[in-house]
């Protein structure tokens, strides 16, 4: 059985004109939109992607080495290599030593293995002194390193162009000469304690920020307008005004000398001896962050309350619920959705923010993105930071997904 | 003390703001199984007395009793009184069920007995089957219903009602007055209900409570609110109203003769305006005065038709009649009236018992 075709009155099926009829607004939408696809696709999706492929490109080495790895390929690593490897590596050290960029490929040897620096340093060195022929023996007689196989084998393993070694280290984790992948020495391991000191930190600012915005909220959803409105710019002043000073202000605030150290020694609670540490810990982060993420909290809770009806209230306490009874089963399941978004928004917020924990912080209050950020302005790992950077993007979205699942995005309200 | 009746106000007087006055002394019996409406324009006082009822408003001044207690002191949620919002209130995140089963979980009313109030309740608004959906799944007039019967499920002795019917659309409005009324039939509980729909209340009280300017004006039967107003506010607030402005001039036994603006006099009715030189108001019900009335009546005047509205059953006549241009009158439709037309004039009579001499505007 066909189905007839429906045509418009002049002849042309009913489809194809309401596709030109609509043709017009169709790429209306589309130039308007462009605009916004194309800042988008500069400033989001290129920056994310090139991050995502920094920290898994491994390809310096590869090129800086091109011709020690191709003599390498089907060495099977478990004796010395032959000749030709030697004379491989004999060519492009004496090229990066013309061209004077040898630096480059030692910090990435070393991370591999501890040695290389003062091994490749010691060749680079003594390389006009070697003759032609028999280079295997010659760079033995250079650095007894280049006899051990281990050395040989670590250089080979840095051969793959794609790596997540960068990730292993943001866990603590490497891998060994064999390839198999172990933790860190003890006292290396860094990173496991930075990324709990960051959950924590963002977990109790989620906590504190709810606690202190859930009655503001209320407040401000309740109150009459002319007083609501007062309170709404006390919420926003802080937006208006720099993050850098807010935190700058807190640290007049919260240092041994400061206000609050006074009022604590003033009440009695400490002696003007020991003045508690508020500032560069845990505690000026906490501190701060809370503050300084509070309308994150706020906004959200309010535009949810401020849809709740008060008859609601006023319906609970005259079927004969106390105003207890009455907020728990009314009142606060119809907030859920405004937590479930301030709670997300803030967590998500605080588990990557940097200024804060870099200022007011100090050494035990500094959390991941302080190490993201000095691995990009210090020590010039980019591939680490990055490698950080989207360990960090995926425990959000992990977060995110876990919300989802458990209450559902489309409970969200942020106004 | 209260005398013996259910729902007593005494003197209750209620201000906001400290300045104004938004109930004004007032006092207010209900019986025990009444259904009494509080009517008013916006602004009149009636849903603060109601909030004040249910208790989330406190009087400024005066006592409350409810089954002669003084209810003043005890929170909205112990005095077991139902009630009915003008938005119905139902908890969004709650299904049907669980609307219906919160006053008898708070109660703590074991569960077995809980269903049963819960089905009794849904099948006295015919919505069986509708347990497990959600508020925002139901229509106005299904979602009132549940109000309704959430408001009763737990058996209160008195229900409130707050313009329950407001954000309905007019046929759904009518039978669910009726509805609401048979409810109050059947199961005898004391209602209070406010609105501002005129029809509504004559409908569905017992008695009314005309309220206007935080007073109650008048507290009678519907037919009796309607036939026989005590002032013009009444009068003009009930129903449609003729109105002449005027002066007594003669009072003789339950006759009086008023001297209107325009120089004419009529005969009337002194209901307020009782001794000679008063000022009155005199108002006429469009449906007491006829045109070319066939027996002697104690008013008949000559009237011009202004304009002609027809209204189906019957049509509607504005005339100028004794230097009032907006002179009502309705007219049945049929065969003997076909001549009315614009312009023409007519004999209109009525009766001077009809046209009540009220205080003046």
């Amino acid at each position: 059985m066909s189905q007839e075709q429906i045509l418009s009155s002049d002849g042309i099926p009913l489809e194809k004109s309401l596709k030109i009829a609509e043709r017009k607004n169709k790429i209306k939408a589309v130039l308007l939109v462009a605009p916004l696809f194309f800042f988008i696709l500069i400033v989001y999706v290129f920056p994310i992607g090139d991050m995502l492929f920094r920290s898994v490109d491994d390809r310096m080495i590869t090129k800086m080495l091109p011709k020690t790895f191709n003599a390498m390929e089907d060495w099977d690593g478990k004796d010395l290599p032959e000749e030709k490897v030697y004379k491989g590596l004999y060519d492009d050290l004496t090229h990066l030593k013309k061209n004077k960029i040898h630096g480059k490929i030692i910090a990435r040897l070393n991370y591999e293995k501890s040695g290389f620096s003062s091994l490749i340093k010691k060749t680079v060195r003594k390389l006009k002194k070697f003759e032609d022929g028999n280079y295997k023996e010659q760079f033995i007689k250079v650095h007894k390193r280049w006899g051990q196989n281990e050395y040989l084998v670590a250089l080979k393993n840095t051969s793959p162009n794609w790596s997540y070694a960068k990730y292993l280290k943001g866990m603590d984790r490497k891998f060994d000469q064999d390839r198999n992948i172990i933790q860190v020495e003890e006292d290396r391991r860094i990173h496991k304690i930075l990324w709990m000191r960051t959950l924590n930190v963002a977990f109790w600012v989620t906590i504190f920020c709810f606690v202190l915005a859930y009655p503001i909220s209320h407040l401000l959803a309740t109150l009459p307008m002319k007083y609501s409105n007062l309170l709404m710019i006390c919420v926003l002043l802080p937006f208006w005004t720099s993050l850098l000073v807010r935190t700058s202000s807190w640290m007049v605030l919260l240092q041994q000398q400061g206000p609050i150290n006074d009022l604590i020694v003033w009440i009695g609670l400490a002696t003007d001896e020991n003045r508690p540490e508020l500032m560069y810990n845990v505690i000026g982060t906490f501190v701060a962050m809370t503050q300084i993420l509070l309308p994150f909290m706020v906004l959200p809770l309010y535009s949810v309350m401020k849809t709740i009806s008060p008859s609601l209230m006023r319906a609970g306490k005259s079927l004969g619920g106390s105003p207890f009874t009455s907020f728990i089963k009314i009142y606060f399941p119809l907030t859920v959705p405004g937590i479930g978004a301030g709670s997300l928004l803030v967590f998500i917020l605080a588990i990557g923010y940097y200024i804060t924990p870099a200022l007011v912080g100090g050494a035990s209050g500094s959390l991941i993105s302080n190490t993201i950020a000095y691995h990009m302005k210090s020590s010039l790992d980019w591939a680490f930071a990055s490698a950080l950077g989207t360990m960090l993007l995926v425990g959000v979205l992990t977060i995110y997904w876990i919300y989802n699942k458990l209450v559902g995005i489309d409970n969200i309200k942020l106004g | 003390m209260g005398n013996d009746h259910f729902v007593r106000f005494e003197n209750v007087d209620k201000s906001y703001d400290g300045k104004l006055l938004v109930v004004k002394g007032l006092n207010l019996d209900i019986e025990e199984g009444e259904f009494v409406t509080m009517l008013g324009p916006s602004g009149s006082g009636k849903t603060t007395c109601l909030m004040m009822l249910a208790g989330f408003e406190t009087p400024t001044n005066g006592q409350i009793y409810l089954d002669n207690n003084i209810i003043s002191d005890i929170p909205p949620h112990k005095r077991g009184i139902g009630m009915v919002f003008q938005n119905y209130a139902l908890f969004p995140h709650m299904t049907v069920y669980e609307n219906l089963a919160f006053p008898l979980r708070v109660r703590k009313i074991p569960k077995d007995e809980a269903d049963k109030k819960v089905d009794k309740a849904l099948s006295m608004v015919s919505l069986q089957g509708f347990e497990a959906r959600m508020p925002m799944q139901l229509s106005g007039g299904q979602q009132q219903r549940v109000a309704v019967a959430r408001s009763l499920v737990f058996d209160p002795k008195l229900v409130l009602m707050d313009e329950p019917l407001g954000a309905l659309d007019k046929n759904l409005r009518e039978s669910m007055q009726y509805e609401i009324k048979h409810i109050h039939e059947s199961i005898g509980v004391t209602v209070v209900y406010v609105t501002h729909d005129q029809t509504e209340a004559l409908t569905m009280s017992n008695r009314i409570a005309v309220f206007n300017d935080g007073k109650v004006q008048q507290l009678s039967r519907p037919d009796e609110l309607y036939e026989k107003p005590v002032n013009s506010f009444v009068a003009e607030f009930i129903g449609e109203n003729n109105t002449f402005a005027g002066e007594v001039t003669d009072v003789s036994g339950d006759k009086c003769k008023v001297k209107l603006n325009s120089g004419a006099e009529i005969l009337a009715n002194p209901i307020v305006a009782k001794s000679k030189g008063e000022k009155t108001t005199v108002s006429l019900r469009p449906e007491r005065a006829l045109i070319n009335p066939q027996s002697a009546m104690d008013n008949n005047h000559k009237g011009k038709i202004e304009e002609v509205i027809y209204h189906g059953d019957h049509t509607r006549l504005r005339l100028n009649l004794l230097g009032n241009k907006q002179f009502i009158l309705k007219v049945p439709n049929s065969s003997s009236n076909m001549d009315i037309k614009e312009g023409k004039e007519i004999n209109i009579g009525w009766n001077s018992v009809d046209c009540r001499a009220l205080d003046p505007k």
